[in-house]
This record gives structure tokens, sequence and C-alpha cells, in this order.
């Protein structure tokens, strides 16, 4: 074999590549945050949604800010988070079209078994982060903006904690996504609070386990939304609002109850919820 | 192109001079060897001659009609052979110097017949032992049919045998036409292949003559004292 | 140490069920970095060698600078480029951002430098050896630095797989330009990365085993092939 023959080849299978904008194909890109990619939920739905429109959803999963960022930039169609206070400053500053409820999950207080903080089977998660706090017991915090962090700060607000001002060398702010983070729990035996959809499907669980849930407080409600495409003209305004309305119809609340993890449903469809 | 004149011509480096003033004509015909004991000039003065490195004072022209161009060749003391074949080493040169692609190989293969190296010719030229590398530049130099072939200590690293060899393709190349200028510290090769002697001593021409007289009756007394030998 | 048997397990299982998803990603991760290797290679190695070759104001501070750039945290080309092709900064225009295209973008610009400077480096080198006799014979800086490049061909083939090995190790850049989407910009460091965060570890390091058994496989040929040559050309 010659080097002429190895370059040759080479070409070759880089012009195959021809990575490109497919144009041909009709697809929206949607941010989306990462525990709704991790928990699998996506590739549940969108064939489903393919299947019907033909149309291609792409999703970067990021976090809540990153997402509702890259919605400022133009770089995305829709945008799918779980962060209410911030989708609705979104909208407000122009950025995004309207608001659509979707569904809701919950999150869990995640602990080790030992549990030093002695908060297994409350059902107050208030009073749980106290006694987190009072034992001096390792807490795994996302720091990311994203939805789950945001929820987790404002849990410690409504605790009557300054989580800035009082957090100790116990409080462990790693700024990592939800998988990471709880991989991090679970090296340090630290309690996190987590979403029930990627804990389900988190693999290296080490001795974690769920000790808080059922919790109120501790519903995680997904909202949709159209980027302006006053703001970003190239927006795909049509394919991305079909999306949307697919999402919030009858039969997207279905796919989305539709999906389970081990027999147990993750998500919870409330469009119609106009509270949400 | 010949006669080749130098008025006057320096050339230092750092503040250290090399070559010092040197004024001299070099005209058609003769096989001009300089000489010289080592640290002499003998190398910047040839690639000043070629026009590898310019003076730091006075001129160097070339006074003589130019017919197709200024041709002149160089063969160094160490000669550099490309990644390729034997052949191919002669034609690159060719190529540079504008020969039509058709007559490249067919001269290549000429003058690798005229240094005896026909039978190596598919070869890599790097496989080749130091003389016969040296034949090579030589064979390349020769290709390009140049007025002028400038040679720089051709033999200091080969043994006898190469030795010869290399001196008696230099005398068939003046033997058809090119102008050899030549230097060397062997005095035994300056009487072998000299017809003029200009002896180089720390930067300056200390004297020009014709081979035979200047071994019977050197006139500067540096001569005098490297031909006895007593300066390395 | 059970993890790692798992993740054999798990590599073996992929390779030989021919996973569909696990084709894609390898032939999306091949086709990107050997494409920016080969346009990386094409600029970077006559840039290489004109810089070798040619004296000119500032040119120690360009081999510096392009020496330092050797080192770039490929995050950060990832953000830079991100910012760029996103639709708010200046190429927006282009709509690039999370596809392929974006990738081959930043691989390039990641190994652009390597390229140049390594081939600078043995590019002079070489030229050191060869200056006066291609002087000599009129060879002017644009015909030197082709033979030159020709020359040290062998050499150069080490840079280039060197520029691949980085391209196809790094996850930063990829991650943030291509956005990890599956199907369209998932390649094997991303998946490595998205699996690991998903806890699934014997997977993630799966993955990680083909990747290096890929890259293992690619230098081996390119290390024949140059061999066989040398032995033909010395």
């Amino acid at each position: 074999m010659s080097c002429k023959t190895l370059i040759y080849g080479l070409l070759f299978v880089s012009v195959l590549a021809a990575p490109g904008t497919t144009a041909q194909t009709r697809f929206i890109t949607v941010a989306s945050t990462t525990s709704t990619e991790q928990s699998g939920l996506f590739k549940h739905i969108l064939p489903i949604f393919q299947k019907k429109t033909g149309i291609e959803v792409r999703v970067v999963a990021l976090g809540t800010g990153q997402s509702l960022d890259m919605g400022k930039r133009g770089d995305a169609d829709v945008v799918f988070v779980h962060a209410r206070s911030l989708e609705e400053k979104f909208i407000a500053e122009g950025y995004g079209v309207k608001r659509f409820p979707v569904m809701y999950n919950d999150f869990v207080l995640i602990g080790p078994r030992r549990d030093p903080a002695r908060i297994a089977g409350g059902k107050d998660t208030l009073q749980a982060l106290r006694k987190i706090k009072a034992a001096g017991a390792p807490f795994v915090s996302r720091g990311d903006r994203s939805g789950t962090h945001n929820a987790e700060l404002a849990l410690w607000k409504q605790a009557g904690i300054d989580i800035a001002k009082e957090k100790g060398p116990w409080y462990r702010d790693t700024g990592q996504g939800m998988g990471p983070a709880l991989n991090t729990a679970s090296a340090m035996n630290g309690y996190i609070l987590a979403d029930r959809g990627t804990w389900i499907s988190f693999r290296n669980r080490g001795d974690l386990e769920i000790l808080v849930e059922g919790d109120q407080r501790l519903f995680n409600q997904y909202g949709v939304i159209l980027v302006n495409p006053a703001k970003h003209k190239h927006v795909k305004k049509d394919l991305g609002q079909a999306f949307i309305d697919w999402i919030v119809s009858a039969e997207g609340q279905k796919a989305i109850a539709g999906y389970k993890i081990g027999g147990e449903q993750l998500f919870f469809p409330n469009a119609n919820d106009t509270g949400a | 192109m010949l006669p080749l004149l130098l008025e006057k011509v320096s050339f230092a480096v750092n503040g250290r001079t090399i070559i010092d003033r040197i004024s001299v004509e070099i005209a058609a015909g003769p096989r001009t060897i300089i000489l010289g004991p080592n640290g002499a000039g003998k190398s910047v003065l040839m690639r000043l001659c070629h026009g590898l490195l310019k003076p730091t004072a006075g001129v160097i022209a070339w006074r003589g009609p130019t017919n197709g161009g200024l041709r002149q060749a160089m063969v160094f003391q160490r000669p550099v052979m490309l990644r390729r074949s034997v052949l191919a080493n002669v034609v690159y040169g060719m190529g540079l110097a504008g020969i039509a692609p058709r007559e490249r190989e067919l001269r290549a293969r000429d003058v690798l017949e005229a240094v005896g190296l026909s039978h190596l010719a598919e070869r890599p030229a790097r496989m080749l032992s130091g003389g016969e590398q040296q034949r090579v530049a030589l064979a390349r130099a020769w290709a390009l049919n140049p007025e002028v072939l400038f040679l720089d200590e051709p033999t200091a690293n080969l043994d006898p045998g190469a030795t010869r060899d290399i001196e008696s393709i230099v005398a068939q190349m003046h033997a058809s036409g090119t102008k050899i200028i030549m230097t060397t510290h062997n005095l035994g090769q300056a009487r072998r292949l000299g017809d003029e002697i200009l002896f180089l001593h720390q930067g300056r021409l200390a004297e020009r003559a014709p081979m035979e007289r200047f071994f019977r009756q050197p006139e500067s007394s540096e001569a005098a004292s490297f031909i006895r030998e007593e300066i390395p | 140490m059970s993890e790692i048997t798992q993740a054999l397990g798990a590599a073996g299982a992929m390779i030989f069920s021919f996973d569909r998803k696990l084709i894609e990603i390898v032939l999306l991760s091949l086709c990107v970095s050997l494409t920016a290797v080969v346009i990386a290679s094409v600029i970077g190695l006559p840039l290489g060698a004109a810089i070798a070759v040619n004296r000119f104001t500032g040119r120690r501070a360009l081999i510096v600078v392009l020496n330092a750039l050797m080192g770039l945290p490929p995050v950060v080309v990832g953000l830079v480029v991100y910012l760029l092709l996103s639709r708010a900064g200046p190429l927006g225009e282009l709509g690039i951002l999370f596809t392929p295209s974006a990738m081959v973008v930043a691989q390039t610009i990641l190994i652009l430098p390597i390229v140049a400077a390594l081939s600078r480096q043995v590019v002079e080198d070489t030229w050191q050896e060869y200056q006066e006799q291609l002087r000599s014979l009129g060879a002017g800086p644009v015909t030197s630095a082709m033979t030159l490049l020709r020359d040290a061909r062998f050499s150069l083939v080490t840079i280039v797989l060197a520029g691949f090995g980085r391209a196809a190790a790094e996850v930063g850049a990829v991650m943030i330009v291509g956005g990890n989407i599956d199907g369209v910009t998932r390649v094997m460091t991303t998946a490595i990365a998205l699996e690991t965060s998903k806890g699934d570890l014997p997977l993630a390091l799966g993955l990680g085993i083909i990747l290096l058994a890929l890259v293992l496989a690619l230098n081996a040929t390119a290390y024949w092939v140059k061999e066989a040559a040398q032995r033909r050309y010395g």
C-alpha cells in the first residue's frame, strides 16, 4: 500500500463526511435541560412527533440557564426548561413569545443510607434541609443556574436559611449537571436534591437512596416557549409552533405520560392546568 | 558571464573581518584553485563569488555576456541528497534551470553514465556512499551545463579512491569547457588539478600565480611557509 | 476492577452486535476529525514551511506564539467558536452551529497550530541542511518550501497523526459547538462524557476502549506505511 493510496483514502473518507447543513430535512433546535434528556423522555416522545409531522427535533441539552441564554442568542427555536420565574423573565424581556405549561415531575431529596442528619421518611423538605445544615452533613449543590439549582436555592430560602451566607464546608457547590453531581454525591456519601427522572436512570448509586419525597414543594414544573421571531428572524416559527402545539395536545401529553422506567411514570402532563 | 571581477570585496560578521579587501579578476580558461590554510576564508570567498553571501563592502560582478542566464553551479564539501532516487536528484536541478521536461531524463542518464553511476540511477540517493553521493552532486551540476563550476573542498571527506574519481570527473568537465574554481587545502590536489593558484591568508589575497611558478618560487612569505607545511 | 471487566464486556457487546448507534457515532467522530486534520494540514504544512524558509520582522515572535497556541485548551476554542457562530455572533448567518461543520471548524482551529508549529520545526531543521544547495541550484523560497515538505514527508506524517490524535481525543470544543445532539453531533468523546454523567460508567469506559483501539489502529497503519516507504526512498 503506497502513500498515495493512504492519502486518497483519507481524502475520500473526509469528503464522505460532507458535514454540512442538511437544509433538506425539516428540523428545529430545542434547547432543553440535562434532566429531560438524560431521563430518556425525549428518546421516547420525539420519534412519535417526528413520525406524525416529519419534523426532526434536535435537542441541545444544557442547563436551564444556558438554554435560556441560547434562546436569547437565537441559537434555538424552542426553549423547554423548568424554572418558571426565569421563563417569565425571558418572556418579559421579549425573547420568548408565550409560555405553555407542559408537565411536571418531582424532585427527591437523596442521601446516604446511614443518614447522619436523620431525615429519612420525612415529608417536610424544609425541616430536612435545616437538619442537614445543623448536622453539617455533606450536601452537593449543582451550582449551575439550572432549574434544579434554582429550586434548591428557593427551598433553602423557604427554610429560612440564607445559604450564600450560612454555608460551610459541608456545602459542596460543584457547578455540574445532574448526573455528574450525583456521581459526586455518591462518591462522598452526601445529600443532594435531584429530579426523579435522572435518579431513576442513574446507575452509580453507591449507598444513596431517596430519603424525602412527595412534598408539594418538590414539584417541578416544565414550560415550553417559542423563541421570539421578532428578535431573531431566522427562527423556525411554524415548525417550532407545531412542536409546541403537539406537546400540549392530548396526543403529546399522552406520550409524556406513557414514558415509564421500570413501570414507574416520571413526568406528569399538566398542560391543561392554567395555574402551572 | 566570465570574467568575474571582485573589487575591494570585504566580508565581516559581528565585527570580525573574514575577507579583507580582495580585488581580483577571474577569467575563463585556466582551472583556478583557491589555496590556503584553515580559516583563511576560502569557503567564504567561494560563497561570495557564487552569490550565496553578499559582501559587506566592495563589488562582485560578472563582466562577460550572459547567454541564457547566469549558469553556474556549486558542489559542496558535504553533498546534499534529496530523499529521492539518484536520477530524480539529477533531474531536480534541471527543472529549476528551466530545461525542458522531455530533455531532463535523457540528459540525466547521460551525465550519470559519464560519472559511472548508471547502475545506481534508481537507488535512493541517500543510501549511497559518500564518494558516490559526491559523484551524484557533480552529475547534477554537470547536467546544467554550467559555464562556471565552484567546488568547495569536494574531497575533504573522501578516501583516496573516491578522491581520484572526483578529480577525474572534474578534469572531464574542464575538458568539455566548464571553468573550474575550486578550494582545497591539500597541496597535492592543488598540484594535480590547478592551472593557477589564488593563495589566501587571513582573508587577504596574499599571492596569485600560475601553478608551476607558485610552487617553485612563491613570492609571499606566507605562501612559502604554507608550502613548507609549516602552517596547517 | 470489576468496572473495567464490565467495561470490556460492554465494549465487546457493542462491537460484535454492530450496534447501529455506535457505528454512527464512530463514523461521525472519524469524519469530523479526519476532515479537520486534512484542512489543518493543507493550511498548516505550507504555513510552517513558509515560516521556516523566510526571514521577516516579527518572525521569532510569531514562532513563539505558534508554539504557545499548541496548548490551546479545547474548551476555550469551543467557547470562542460558539460565540462566533452563534446567531447573535458575527458568523451567525452561516447557520452551522450545532452541526458537524461547526465541529470541524473548531477542531481545525485546535489542530492548526500543532501542525504549523511542528512542521516549521521539522522543515527548519531540514532547511539548515539543504539551504545552500537549494539556493545554489536557484530555488526560491516557494520551491524550497515545497521541496523541504516533500523531503521531510515521513516526519510530517507523524505530525499529522499527532494532530488527528488531538482532535479525536478532545471533548471540550465539540461539546460546546456541536451540542452533543443525538444522531447529529454526538461523537465518541461527547458520548463518553454523556454516559459518564448518567452514571453508566461501564458503558462510558467501553466507548473509551473503542476510541483508543481506533486511534491505535490508525497510528499502526500509518507507521507501517511510513516504514515501507522509508525502505523504498531512504
